[in-house]
């Protein structure tokens, strides 16, 4: 069977590249979001896991 | 794949139909229910983090469903309600479906342990692999009680999100864990109800199969009864305040007569009416339950506003 350009195997083929595509920008932007907010918000983090550490918390001396 | 093998297939997958495969009616509960327990904690969340971690608890959700229709497949393909998924129909393969699940799966997990923390990306693998493992491929072929347990995987996304916002959990979390996990057998019962056949065909044992359907509506309502009191009375701990406990005493009185009326008939009178009654019912339970989440929201806001 001879293809036409605007078979309707095409359209389906362009709904999934675009669902993809689209999901991936929006899944990028989502890393680049929480990572603004990470840093924006914790300059006291470990970079394993970005999660804020008491032990990296300047000592406060008991006061008298 | 070449344009010449996917002509042969009778349906080739567009975009929506691995949409389908997350279950897209059930996400939208989980992300509310999930949203509602990440709001209502005393801790404030960045608007954006919360927003990662409510979608991500989605994802994983959406990752269950696929794993679920992935196993399920020869079941949806004899059951009314569900032999229009994606997988039944051949539009998408089952181990694509498979595929898609555990990607999903992975992905979710790690994200919202970037995004929040560990406990609640924990808290999701559990939930995923309840879901998937002890419901799916274990409680629902085997006993009639597989809705009765297999409902915790439904009740975790609060406290999901509760533990997105605190790092851990607490009693409030766990109460809204428990209000789902008591609404989801009179729920799902009703759907039963009236789904009639589809349940005997597959072979699924659900408690009309195995008990038949005078039992059923026993448990409808003996169920309704015990969770009308938990709704009521968890309105007086820590984690309701007036506009719930307002809520729940009308909601609750309502979903108690609706159960009062399946449980007063036999099948003769459902038939007449096409099961008229169940058919409410069931709608009820999913309002019933939005509504008791959104008070919870609105008591929250109210608190944190100064307003109560």
């Amino acid at each position: 069977m001879a293809l036409q350009r605007d078979h309707e195997l095409h359209r389906r083929r362009l709904s999934m590249n675009l669902g993809v595509g689209l999901t991936l920008v929006a899944l990028a932007a989502l890393i680049f979001g929480i990572t603004v907010v990470k840093i924006a918000n914790g300059s006291l983090m470990e970079a394993y896991d970005h999660q804020p550490r008491v032990s990296e918390l300047p000592v406060t001396e008991p006061t008298q | 794949m070449t344009d010449a093998t996917a002509l042969d297939r009778p349906h080739d997958a567009r975009f929506g139909d691995y949409v389908q495969l997350l279950k897209p009616r059930v996400m939208s509960l989980v992300v509310f229910t999930a949203l509602v327990g990440l709001l209502v904690t005393p801790v404030p969340v960045h608007p954006f983090l919360g927003f990662a971690a409510i979608l991500f608890i989605a994802l994983g959700a959406g990752a269950s469903g696929a794993l679920n229709m992935w196993w399920d497949a020869d079941i949806d393909a004899v059951m009314r309600r569900t032999s229009r998924r994606p997988v039944p129909q051949g539009r998408v393969g089952a181990q694509e479906a498979l595929a898609v699940g555990l990607g999903l799966s992975g992905i979710a997990v790690v994200m919202l342990g970037l995004a929040a923390n560990w406990t609640a990306a924990a808290l999701l693998a559990f939930t995923i692999f309840f879901y998937a493992v002890v419901y799916s491929m274990w409680l629902k072929r085997s006993t009639p009680q597989n809705i009765v347990i297999g409902g915790a995987a439904g009740a975790f996304p609060p406290v999901i999100g509760w533990a997105a916002a605190t790092g851990g959990t607490s009693l409030e979390a766990w109460l809204m864990f428990a209000l789902i996990f008591l609404w989801t057998p009179p729920h799902f019962w009703a759907l039963a109800l009236y789904m009639r056949e589809d349940y005997h065909r597959a072979g699924v044992p659900m408690l009309t199969v195995t008990h038949g359907r005078k039992a059923t509506r026993a448990h409808i309502l003996g169920y309704t009864a015990v969770l009308a009191l938990f709704a009521v009375g968890a309105g007086f701990t820590g984690l309701g305040g007036p506009v719930y406990v307002a809520a729940a005493v009308v909601l609750n009185a309502l979903f108690l007569l609706g159960a009062w009326r399946i449980w007063r008939r036999d099948e003769a009178a459902a038939q007449a009416d096409h099961y008229a009654a169940e058919k409410r019912f069931f709608r009820f339970s999913l309002i019933y339950l939005f509504l008791h989440f959104g008070a919870l929201l609105w008591d929250a806001v109210l608190a944190r506003t100064g307003v109560l």
